[in-house]
Protein backbone atom coordinates (compact mmCIF):
# COMPACT_ATOMS: atom_id res chain seq x y z
CA UNK A 1 0.00 0.00 0.00
CA UNK A 2 1.19 3.73 -0.86
CA UNK A 3 0.84 6.21 1.76
CA UNK A 4 -1.77 8.13 -0.16
CA UNK A 5 -4.06 4.46 0.29
CA UNK A 6 -2.76 4.21 4.01
CA UNK A 7 -4.25 7.72 4.67
CA UNK A 8 -7.22 7.31 2.42
CA UNK A 9 -8.18 3.87 4.58
CA UNK A 10 -7.58 6.07 7.99
CA UNK A 11 -9.01 8.86 7.23
CA UNK A 12 -12.21 6.89 5.51
CA UNK A 13 -12.03 4.84 9.33
CA UNK A 14 -11.97 8.19 11.67
CA UNK A 15 -14.66 9.77 9.49
CA UNK A 16 -16.95 6.86 10.03
CA UNK A 17 -15.95 6.06 13.28
CA UNK A 18 -16.19 10.16 14.32
CA UNK A 19 -19.96 10.18 12.35
CA UNK A 20 -21.03 6.86 14.40
CA UNK A 21 -19.93 8.05 17.80
CA UNK A 22 -21.78 11.88 17.40
CA UNK A 23 -24.62 9.58 17.20
CA UNK A 24 -23.65 7.29 20.00
CA UNK A 25 -21.99 9.75 22.63
CA UNK A 26 -24.43 10.04 25.66
CA UNK A 27 -22.89 13.47 26.55
CA UNK A 28 -23.74 16.17 24.00
CA UNK A 29 -20.04 18.19 24.42
CA UNK A 30 -18.81 14.52 23.62
CA UNK A 31 -20.79 14.65 20.19
CA UNK A 32 -19.67 17.80 19.50
CA UNK A 33 -15.83 17.01 19.38
CA UNK A 34 -16.52 13.81 17.49
CA UNK A 35 -18.18 15.77 15.12
CA UNK A 36 -15.38 17.97 14.52
CA UNK A 37 -12.69 15.33 14.38
CA UNK A 38 -15.23 13.89 11.61
CA UNK A 39 -14.89 17.28 9.95
CA UNK A 40 -11.24 16.85 10.17
CA UNK A 41 -11.34 13.70 8.09
CA UNK A 42 -13.48 15.24 5.77
CA UNK A 43 -11.08 17.67 5.51
CA UNK A 44 -7.89 14.96 5.27
CA UNK A 45 -9.93 13.43 1.86
CA UNK A 46 -10.10 16.85 0.30
CA UNK A 47 -6.45 17.31 0.74
CA UNK A 48 -6.21 13.82 -0.73
CA UNK A 49 -7.94 14.86 -3.80
CA UNK A 50 -5.56 18.26 -4.20
CA UNK A 51 -8.20 20.38 -2.81
CA UNK A 52 -6.58 22.88 -0.53
CA UNK A 53 -8.80 25.55 -0.57
CA UNK A 54 -12.14 23.14 0.29
CA UNK A 55 -10.48 21.61 3.11
CA UNK A 56 -9.11 24.53 4.77
CA UNK A 57 -12.41 26.39 4.34
CA UNK A 58 -14.37 23.17 5.77
CA UNK A 59 -12.57 23.60 8.79
CA UNK A 60 -12.46 27.71 9.06
CA UNK A 61 -16.31 27.12 8.92
CA UNK A 62 -17.58 24.19 10.53
CA UNK A 63 -14.54 23.00 12.71
CA UNK A 64 -13.88 26.65 13.80
CA UNK A 65 -17.19 28.86 13.39
CA UNK A 66 -20.20 26.55 13.88
CA UNK A 67 -19.18 23.93 16.22
CA UNK A 68 -17.53 26.89 18.53
CA UNK A 69 -21.56 28.23 18.30
CA UNK A 70 -23.01 24.28 18.96
CA UNK A 71 -20.34 24.14 21.92
CA UNK A 72 -21.51 27.84 23.30
CA UNK A 73 -25.49 26.69 23.10
CA UNK A 74 -24.38 23.47 24.97
CA UNK A 75 -22.36 24.75 27.31
CA UNK A 76 -25.04 27.76 28.25
CA UNK A 77 -28.03 25.47 28.75
CA UNK A 78 -25.49 22.46 30.26
CA UNK A 79 -26.88 19.63 28.65
CA UNK A 80 -24.68 16.69 29.54
CA UNK A 81 -25.56 13.08 30.53
CA UNK A 82 -27.88 13.34 32.84
CA UNK A 83 -29.89 15.47 31.25
CA UNK A 84 -30.72 14.09 28.35
CA UNK A 85 -34.38 12.70 28.46
CA UNK A 86 -35.03 8.93 28.41
CA UNK A 87 -37.37 8.09 25.27
CA UNK A 88 -40.17 5.27 25.42
CA UNK A 89 -39.18 2.47 23.28
CA UNK A 90 -41.79 3.05 20.69
CA UNK A 91 -39.81 6.98 20.01
CA UNK A 92 -36.51 4.47 19.76
CA UNK A 93 -38.36 2.46 17.18
CA UNK A 94 -39.56 4.86 14.99
CA UNK A 95 -35.79 6.65 15.13
CA UNK A 96 -34.72 3.36 14.00
CA UNK A 97 -37.14 2.77 11.40
CA UNK A 98 -36.83 6.60 10.16
CA UNK A 99 -32.75 6.37 9.87
CA UNK A 100 -32.81 3.11 8.62
CA UNK A 101 -35.21 4.29 5.31
CA UNK A 102 -33.19 6.97 5.31
CA UNK A 103 -29.92 5.49 4.72
CA UNK A 104 -31.31 3.01 2.61
CA UNK A 105 -32.73 6.14 0.15
CA UNK A 106 -29.15 7.42 -0.35
CA UNK A 107 -27.45 3.90 -0.51
CA UNK A 108 -29.42 3.03 -3.39
CA UNK A 109 -29.05 6.90 -4.84
CA UNK A 110 -25.10 5.90 -4.46
CA UNK A 111 -25.68 2.93 -6.20
CA UNK A 112 -27.79 3.95 -8.92
CA UNK A 113 -25.75 7.30 -9.80
CA UNK A 114 -24.99 6.31 -13.49
CA UNK A 115 -22.27 9.02 -12.66
CA UNK A 116 -20.68 7.18 -10.25
CA UNK A 117 -20.24 3.63 -11.66
CA UNK A 118 -17.00 2.51 -12.32
CA UNK A 119 -15.16 5.63 -11.29
CA UNK A 120 -12.24 6.09 -9.14
CA UNK A 121 -11.53 9.33 -7.15
CA UNK A 122 -8.94 11.41 -8.47
CA UNK A 123 -6.14 11.30 -6.01
CA UNK A 124 -3.03 13.69 -5.43
CA UNK A 125 -4.08 15.36 -9.37
CA UNK A 126 -6.72 17.83 -10.57
CA UNK A 127 -6.79 21.06 -9.68
CA UNK A 128 -10.30 21.86 -9.58
CA UNK A 129 -10.42 22.50 -5.70
CA UNK A 130 -7.45 24.81 -6.21
CA UNK A 131 -7.68 28.35 -4.90
CA UNK A 132 -7.44 29.51 -8.69
CA UNK A 133 -9.26 27.43 -10.51
CA UNK A 134 -12.49 27.78 -8.29
CA UNK A 135 -11.81 31.68 -8.20
CA UNK A 136 -11.82 31.50 -11.58
CA UNK A 137 -15.20 29.30 -12.34
CA UNK A 138 -16.85 31.27 -9.43
CA UNK A 139 -16.39 34.59 -11.46
CA UNK A 140 -16.99 33.50 -14.96
CA UNK A 141 -19.36 30.64 -15.45
CA UNK A 142 -20.87 31.07 -12.05
CA UNK A 143 -21.23 34.87 -11.45
CA UNK A 144 -24.85 34.82 -11.56
CA UNK A 145 -25.41 32.26 -8.49
CA UNK A 146 -22.89 33.49 -7.11
CA UNK A 147 -23.96 36.86 -6.43
CA UNK A 148 -27.24 35.54 -5.51
CA UNK A 149 -25.83 33.34 -2.34
CA UNK A 150 -24.12 36.56 -1.29
CA UNK A 151 -27.68 38.57 -1.66
CA UNK A 152 -28.82 35.03 0.80
CA UNK A 153 -26.00 35.58 3.02
CA UNK A 154 -26.82 39.29 3.47
CA UNK A 155 -30.70 38.19 4.35
CA UNK A 156 -29.49 35.84 6.98
CA UNK A 157 -27.02 38.82 8.42
CA UNK A 158 -29.65 41.07 8.74
CA UNK A 159 -32.55 38.34 10.23
CA UNK A 160 -29.88 37.80 12.37
CA UNK A 161 -29.38 41.35 13.66
CA UNK A 162 -33.04 41.85 13.88
CA UNK A 163 -33.71 38.58 16.01
CA UNK A 164 -30.60 39.59 18.25
CA UNK A 165 -32.20 43.26 18.66
CA UNK A 166 -35.54 41.98 19.91
CA UNK A 167 -35.25 41.97 24.17
CA UNK B 1 11.04 1.93 -9.34
CA UNK B 2 8.67 1.57 -5.58
CA UNK B 3 12.18 1.56 -4.07
CA UNK B 4 13.82 4.58 -5.82
CA UNK B 5 10.49 6.67 -5.19
CA UNK B 6 10.38 5.40 -1.41
CA UNK B 7 13.89 6.02 -0.90
CA UNK B 8 13.48 9.96 -2.20
CA UNK B 9 9.99 10.29 0.26
CA UNK B 10 12.68 9.16 3.21
CA UNK B 11 15.13 11.44 2.59
CA UNK B 12 12.69 14.14 2.29
CA UNK B 13 10.94 12.68 5.20
CA UNK B 14 13.75 13.05 7.60
CA UNK B 15 15.05 16.65 6.18
CA UNK B 16 11.15 17.73 7.29
CA UNK B 17 11.22 15.51 10.67
CA UNK B 18 14.48 17.63 11.30
CA UNK B 19 12.96 21.04 10.35
CA UNK B 20 9.93 20.25 11.98
CA UNK B 21 11.39 19.49 15.31
CA UNK B 22 13.97 21.85 15.17
CA UNK B 23 11.36 24.76 14.10
CA UNK B 24 8.95 23.51 17.62
CA UNK B 25 12.18 23.18 20.06
CA UNK B 26 12.81 26.70 18.99
CA UNK B 27 9.58 28.11 19.33
CA UNK B 28 9.37 26.27 22.48
CA UNK B 29 12.46 27.55 23.68
CA UNK B 30 11.95 31.49 22.41
CA UNK B 31 8.69 31.04 24.08
CA UNK B 32 10.55 30.15 27.39
CA UNK B 33 13.31 33.01 27.45
CA UNK B 34 9.54 35.29 26.65
CA UNK B 35 8.29 34.71 30.04
CA UNK B 36 11.66 35.72 31.43
CA UNK B 37 11.66 38.45 28.53
CA UNK B 38 8.24 39.98 30.05
CA UNK B 39 9.39 39.84 33.81
CA UNK B 40 12.42 41.97 32.61
CA UNK B 41 10.24 44.13 30.75
CA UNK B 42 7.97 44.33 33.92
CA UNK B 43 10.74 45.18 35.99
CA UNK B 44 12.38 47.79 33.06
CA UNK B 45 8.83 49.76 32.89
CA UNK B 46 8.29 49.90 36.96
CA UNK B 47 11.94 50.75 37.60
CA UNK B 48 13.10 47.88 39.34
CA UNK B 49 15.57 45.39 38.14
CA UNK B 50 13.79 41.75 38.30
CA UNK B 51 14.58 38.81 38.50
CA UNK B 52 18.35 38.03 38.89
CA UNK B 53 19.13 35.51 41.13
CA UNK B 54 18.88 32.30 39.69
CA UNK B 55 22.33 31.85 37.04
CA UNK B 56 24.23 35.00 36.06
CA UNK B 57 21.53 37.98 35.15
CA UNK B 58 18.53 35.52 36.50
CA UNK B 59 18.92 33.61 32.99
CA UNK B 60 18.01 30.38 34.14
CA UNK B 61 15.13 31.64 35.93
CA UNK B 62 12.50 30.00 33.22
CA UNK B 63 14.08 26.69 33.98
CA UNK B 64 13.38 27.16 37.65
CA UNK B 65 10.06 28.07 36.78
CA UNK B 66 9.20 25.16 34.75
CA UNK B 67 10.99 23.22 37.17
CA UNK B 68 8.35 24.76 39.94
CA UNK B 69 5.68 24.45 38.27
CA UNK B 70 6.58 20.31 37.21
CA UNK B 71 7.18 19.58 40.88
CA UNK B 72 3.63 20.56 41.98
CA UNK B 73 0.88 18.60 42.62
CA UNK B 74 -1.29 17.23 40.10
CA UNK B 75 -4.59 18.12 41.42
CA UNK B 76 -7.75 16.58 39.21
CA UNK B 77 -11.08 17.93 40.59
CA UNK B 78 -13.36 15.07 40.73
CA UNK B 79 -16.79 16.98 39.66
CA UNK B 80 -14.81 17.77 36.52
CA UNK B 81 -14.62 15.80 33.29
CA UNK B 82 -11.85 13.88 33.13
CA UNK B 83 -10.90 13.13 29.88
CA UNK B 84 -11.81 16.86 28.57
CA UNK B 85 -10.13 18.39 31.50
CA UNK B 86 -6.93 16.80 30.42
CA UNK B 87 -7.36 17.04 26.90
CA UNK B 88 -7.96 20.93 27.40
CA UNK B 89 -4.08 22.39 27.81
CA UNK B 90 -3.13 19.87 25.04
CA UNK B 91 -5.11 21.19 22.55
CA UNK B 92 -4.73 24.45 23.46
CA UNK B 93 -0.72 23.90 23.11
CA UNK B 94 -1.44 22.03 19.82
CA UNK B 95 -3.17 24.85 18.21
CA UNK B 96 -0.30 27.24 19.53
CA UNK B 97 2.26 25.31 17.97
CA UNK B 98 0.71 24.56 14.20
CA UNK B 99 0.97 27.46 12.82
CA UNK B 100 4.18 27.77 12.94
CA UNK B 101 4.09 25.05 9.85
CA UNK B 102 3.52 27.51 6.89
CA UNK B 103 5.68 30.58 7.78
CA UNK B 104 9.08 30.74 5.34
CA UNK B 105 11.60 31.01 8.65
CA UNK B 106 14.10 31.55 6.03
CA UNK B 107 14.87 31.36 2.66
CA UNK B 108 16.98 28.21 1.50
CA UNK B 109 20.17 26.19 2.66
CA UNK B 110 22.31 23.87 1.04
CA UNK B 111 23.61 21.16 3.30
CA UNK B 112 24.70 18.13 2.38
CA UNK B 113 24.25 18.67 -1.42
CA UNK B 114 20.63 19.33 -0.59
CA UNK B 115 18.81 22.41 -0.92
CA UNK B 116 16.89 22.45 1.78
CA UNK B 117 13.85 25.14 1.89
CA UNK B 118 13.51 26.87 5.41
CA UNK B 119 9.74 26.30 5.19
CA UNK B 120 8.02 23.39 6.45
CA UNK B 121 5.20 23.30 3.91
CA UNK B 122 4.42 26.16 1.37
CA UNK B 123 0.95 25.24 0.60
CA UNK B 124 -0.28 27.49 -1.43
CA UNK B 125 -3.16 28.30 1.18
CA UNK B 126 -0.74 29.18 3.93
CA UNK B 127 -2.92 32.55 4.85
CA UNK B 128 -5.91 30.34 4.95
CA UNK B 129 -4.29 27.63 7.07
CA UNK B 130 -3.12 30.30 10.10
CA UNK B 131 -6.32 31.82 9.72
CA UNK B 132 -8.20 28.14 10.26
CA UNK B 133 -5.64 27.26 13.29
CA UNK B 134 -6.19 30.59 14.76
CA UNK B 135 -9.85 29.57 14.71
CA UNK B 136 -9.12 26.16 16.44
CA UNK B 137 -6.92 28.04 19.09
CA UNK B 138 -11.12 28.25 21.24
CA UNK B 139 -11.38 24.53 21.53
CA UNK B 140 -8.37 24.35 24.31
CA UNK B 141 -9.85 27.49 26.47
CA UNK B 142 -13.59 26.49 25.56
CA UNK B 143 -13.14 22.64 26.61
CA UNK B 144 -10.72 23.37 29.79
CA UNK B 145 -13.13 25.76 30.96
CA UNK B 146 -16.18 23.54 30.54
CA UNK B 147 -14.71 20.80 31.95
CA UNK B 148 -13.37 22.06 35.12
CA UNK B 149 -17.02 22.01 36.30
CA UNK B 150 -16.35 25.45 37.88
CA UNK B 151 -18.25 28.91 36.68
CA UNK B 152 -15.76 31.58 36.87
CA UNK B 153 -13.71 29.05 34.63
CA UNK B 154 -16.72 28.69 32.05
CA UNK B 155 -17.50 32.00 32.44
CA UNK B 156 -14.04 33.02 31.67
CA UNK B 157 -14.07 30.61 28.56
CA UNK B 158 -17.32 31.90 27.57
CA UNK B 159 -16.05 35.61 27.35
CA UNK B 160 -12.84 34.37 25.52
CA UNK B 161 -14.44 32.10 22.83
CA UNK B 162 -16.28 35.54 21.78
CA UNK B 163 -13.63 37.47 21.63
CA UNK B 164 -11.60 35.05 20.06
CA UNK B 165 -14.38 34.74 17.22
CA UNK B 166 -15.24 38.49 16.98
CA UNK B 167 -11.66 39.84 16.75
CA UNK B 168 -11.22 36.81 14.17
CA UNK B 169 -13.84 38.88 11.71
CA UNK B 170 -12.02 41.84 12.00
CA UNK B 171 -8.40 39.72 11.29
CA UNK B 172 -9.72 38.27 8.18
CA UNK B 173 -11.82 41.46 6.73
CA UNK B 174 -8.01 43.03 7.31
CA UNK B 175 -6.54 40.58 5.82
CA UNK B 176 -8.62 40.31 2.48
CA UNK B 177 -7.49 43.95 1.50
CA UNK B 178 -3.56 42.71 1.75
CA UNK B 179 -4.42 40.00 -0.37
CA UNK B 180 -6.14 42.05 -2.68
CA UNK B 181 -2.62 43.35 -3.23
CA UNK B 182 -0.56 40.14 -3.25
CA UNK B 183 -3.09 38.50 -5.54
CA UNK B 184 -1.07 35.50 -3.53
CA UNK B 185 -2.18 32.92 -0.17
CA UNK B 186 1.21 31.85 0.38
CA UNK B 187 3.75 33.34 2.71
CA UNK B 188 6.37 32.18 0.86
CA UNK B 189 5.08 34.59 -2.33
CA UNK B 190 4.42 37.10 -0.06
CA UNK B 191 7.42 37.24 1.27
CA UNK B 192 8.89 37.23 -2.36
CA UNK B 193 7.01 39.68 -3.47
CA UNK B 194 8.18 42.27 -0.65
CA UNK B 195 11.65 41.37 -1.77
CA UNK B 196 11.50 42.83 -4.89
CA UNK B 197 9.25 45.86 -3.95
CA UNK B 198 8.43 47.43 -0.74
CA UNK B 199 7.40 46.14 2.65
CA UNK B 200 3.55 45.46 2.66
CA UNK B 201 3.32 47.66 5.64
CA UNK B 202 3.81 50.87 3.52
CA UNK B 203 0.80 49.73 1.34
CA UNK B 204 -1.18 48.56 4.16
CA UNK B 205 -1.11 50.76 7.48
CA UNK B 206 -4.19 51.09 8.23
CA UNK B 207 -5.05 47.23 7.68
CA UNK B 208 -1.57 46.14 10.09
CA UNK B 209 -3.29 48.39 12.54
CA UNK B 210 -6.27 46.37 12.58
CA UNK B 211 -4.39 42.99 12.39
CA UNK B 212 -2.09 43.72 15.13
CA UNK B 213 -5.10 44.69 17.39
CA UNK B 214 -6.58 41.44 16.62
CA UNK B 215 -3.85 39.77 16.92
CA UNK B 216 -3.42 41.16 20.77
CA UNK B 217 -6.99 40.47 21.48
CA UNK B 218 -6.47 36.62 19.67
CA UNK B 219 -3.03 36.10 22.26
CA UNK B 220 -5.45 37.54 25.05
CA UNK B 221 -2.78 39.79 26.06
CA UNK B 222 -3.97 42.68 27.97
CA UNK B 223 -5.71 45.10 26.83
CA UNK B 224 -7.82 42.69 25.81
CA UNK B 225 -6.98 39.76 28.34
CA UNK B 226 -10.31 39.43 30.15
CA UNK B 227 -10.89 35.70 30.03
CA UNK B 228 -8.07 36.08 32.82
CA UNK B 229 -9.39 38.87 34.68
CA UNK B 230 -7.86 38.00 38.05
CA UNK B 231 -10.25 40.55 39.66
CA UNK B 232 -13.09 39.82 38.18
CA UNK B 233 -12.81 35.70 37.98
CA UNK B 234 -10.45 34.87 40.27
CA UNK B 235 -7.93 33.49 37.55
CA UNK B 236 -9.82 32.50 34.11
CA UNK B 237 -10.51 29.79 32.41
CA UNK B 238 -7.19 27.35 33.95
CA UNK B 239 -8.23 28.11 37.48
CA UNK B 240 -8.69 24.57 38.53
CA UNK B 241 -5.32 23.29 36.69
CA UNK B 242 -2.26 22.68 38.41
CA UNK B 243 1.29 21.94 37.77
CA UNK B 244 1.98 21.36 34.08
CA UNK B 245 -1.39 21.26 32.74
CA UNK B 246 -1.56 25.40 34.03
CA UNK B 247 1.84 25.43 32.06
CA UNK B 248 0.73 24.40 28.98
CA UNK B 249 -2.08 27.17 29.18
CA UNK B 250 0.73 29.65 30.44
CA UNK B 251 2.91 28.54 27.57
CA UNK B 252 0.62 28.49 25.34
CA UNK B 253 -0.05 31.97 25.45
CA UNK B 254 3.46 33.05 24.91
CA UNK B 255 3.70 30.50 21.84
CA UNK B 256 0.73 32.65 20.54
CA UNK B 257 2.70 35.59 20.93
CA UNK B 258 5.60 34.43 19.11
CA UNK B 259 3.83 33.06 16.28
CA UNK B 260 1.14 36.14 16.05
CA UNK B 261 4.29 38.22 16.05
CA UNK B 262 6.20 36.14 13.45
CA UNK B 263 2.95 36.29 10.43
CA UNK B 264 2.80 40.07 11.31
CA UNK B 265 6.58 40.08 10.90
CA UNK B 266 6.29 37.77 7.27
CA UNK B 267 2.90 39.32 6.03
CA UNK B 268 3.68 43.00 6.66
CA UNK B 269 7.28 43.58 7.26
CA UNK B 270 9.05 41.30 4.79
CA UNK B 271 9.41 38.36 6.97
CA UNK B 272 13.31 37.42 6.43
CA UNK B 273 13.73 39.97 3.96
CA UNK B 274 16.68 42.67 5.09
CA UNK B 275 15.58 46.03 4.09
CA UNK B 276 18.16 48.04 1.71
CA UNK B 277 20.54 44.62 1.28
CA UNK B 278 20.72 42.80 -2.56
CA UNK B 279 20.64 38.95 -1.21
CA UNK B 280 21.44 37.15 -4.63
CA UNK B 281 24.97 39.65 -3.97
CA UNK B 282 25.49 36.70 -0.57
CA UNK B 283 26.12 33.07 -1.25
CA UNK B 284 22.75 31.02 -0.04
CA UNK B 285 23.96 29.71 3.23
CA UNK B 286 25.01 33.39 4.54
CA UNK B 287 22.09 34.78 2.53
CA UNK B 288 19.69 32.40 4.52
CA UNK B 289 21.60 32.84 7.91
CA UNK B 290 20.71 37.06 7.65
CA UNK B 291 17.53 36.35 6.72
CA UNK B 292 16.86 34.18 10.16
CA UNK B 293 18.70 36.53 11.66
CA UNK B 294 16.33 39.72 10.14
CA UNK B 295 13.02 37.87 10.77
CA UNK B 296 14.52 37.35 14.72
CA UNK B 297 14.81 40.59 15.27
CA UNK B 298 11.48 41.72 14.18
CA UNK B 299 9.84 39.09 16.07
CA UNK B 300 12.19 40.22 19.15
CA UNK B 301 10.61 43.75 18.20
CA UNK B 302 6.64 42.73 18.51
CA UNK B 303 7.52 40.27 21.52
CA UNK B 304 8.74 43.60 23.16
CA UNK B 305 5.89 45.57 21.65
CA UNK B 306 3.52 42.71 23.10
CA UNK B 307 5.06 43.76 26.64
CA UNK B 308 5.29 46.84 26.41
CA UNK B 309 1.51 47.45 25.79
CA UNK B 310 1.00 45.15 28.77
CA UNK B 311 2.62 46.78 31.40
CA UNK B 312 1.23 50.32 29.93
CA UNK B 313 -2.21 50.11 28.88
CA UNK B 314 -4.99 49.10 31.71
CA UNK B 315 -7.62 46.29 30.63
CA UNK B 316 -10.68 46.90 28.90
CA UNK B 317 -14.23 46.77 30.19
CA UNK B 318 -16.33 43.47 28.32
CA UNK B 319 -18.43 45.68 26.82
CA UNK B 320 -15.89 48.36 25.25
CA UNK B 321 -14.12 45.16 24.34
CA UNK B 322 -17.16 44.00 22.27
CA UNK B 323 -17.76 47.66 20.58
CA UNK B 324 -14.48 47.98 19.51
CA UNK B 325 -14.30 44.47 17.24
CA UNK B 326 -17.96 44.75 16.31
CA UNK B 327 -18.27 48.43 15.65
CA UNK B 328 -14.90 50.21 14.94
CA UNK B 329 -12.40 47.23 13.80
CA UNK B 330 -14.70 45.56 11.50
CA UNK B 331 -16.20 48.80 9.59
CA UNK B 332 -13.02 50.37 9.69
CA UNK B 333 -11.54 46.90 7.92
CA UNK B 334 -14.49 47.15 5.41
CA UNK B 335 -13.40 50.92 4.64
CA UNK B 336 -10.08 49.67 4.18
CA UNK B 337 -10.60 47.17 1.93
CA UNK B 338 -12.78 49.44 -0.11
CA UNK B 339 -10.14 51.99 -0.34
CA UNK B 340 -7.82 49.22 -1.44
CA UNK B 341 -9.51 48.17 -4.10
CA UNK B 342 -10.74 51.66 -5.45
CA UNK B 343 -6.80 52.12 -5.06
CA UNK B 344 -6.00 49.40 -7.32
CA UNK B 345 -8.26 49.90 -9.76
CA UNK B 346 -6.97 53.30 -9.75
CA UNK B 347 -3.80 52.31 -10.79
CA UNK B 348 -4.83 50.07 -13.00
CA UNK B 349 -6.63 53.00 -15.05
CA UNK B 350 -9.78 51.84 -14.73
Amino acid sequence: MSITEILFWFLSALALVGALMVVLSRNPVHSVLWLVATFFAISGHYILMNAQFLAIVNIIVYAGAIMVLFLFVIMLMNLNSEAEPRKSWMMQLAGVLAGGCFMMVLVSLVRQTAELGGKTALVKEGNIGLIKQLGMKLFSEYTVPFEISSVLFLSAMVGAVVIGKKD
Amino acid sequence: MNTILLAFDLALFLEKLILIAVIIFASLGIALYTTFAERKVAALLQDRSGPNRVGPFGLFQPFADGLKLLMKEEIIPNTSNKFLFILGPFMAMTAALMTCAVIPWGNQVEMFGRTIQLQIADINIGVLYVFGVVSLGVYGMLIGGWASNNKFSLMAALRGASQAISYELAMGLSLIALLMLTGSLSMKTIVEQQMDSYWNILYQPLGFLIFIICVFAECNRTPFDLPEAENELNFGYHQEYSSMKLGFYLFAEYIHMFIGSAVMSTLYFGGYDVPFLDESTLSSNVAALVGIASLMAKIVFFLFLFMWVRWTIPRFRYDQLMNLGWKSLIPLALFNMLLTGALILAKSGL
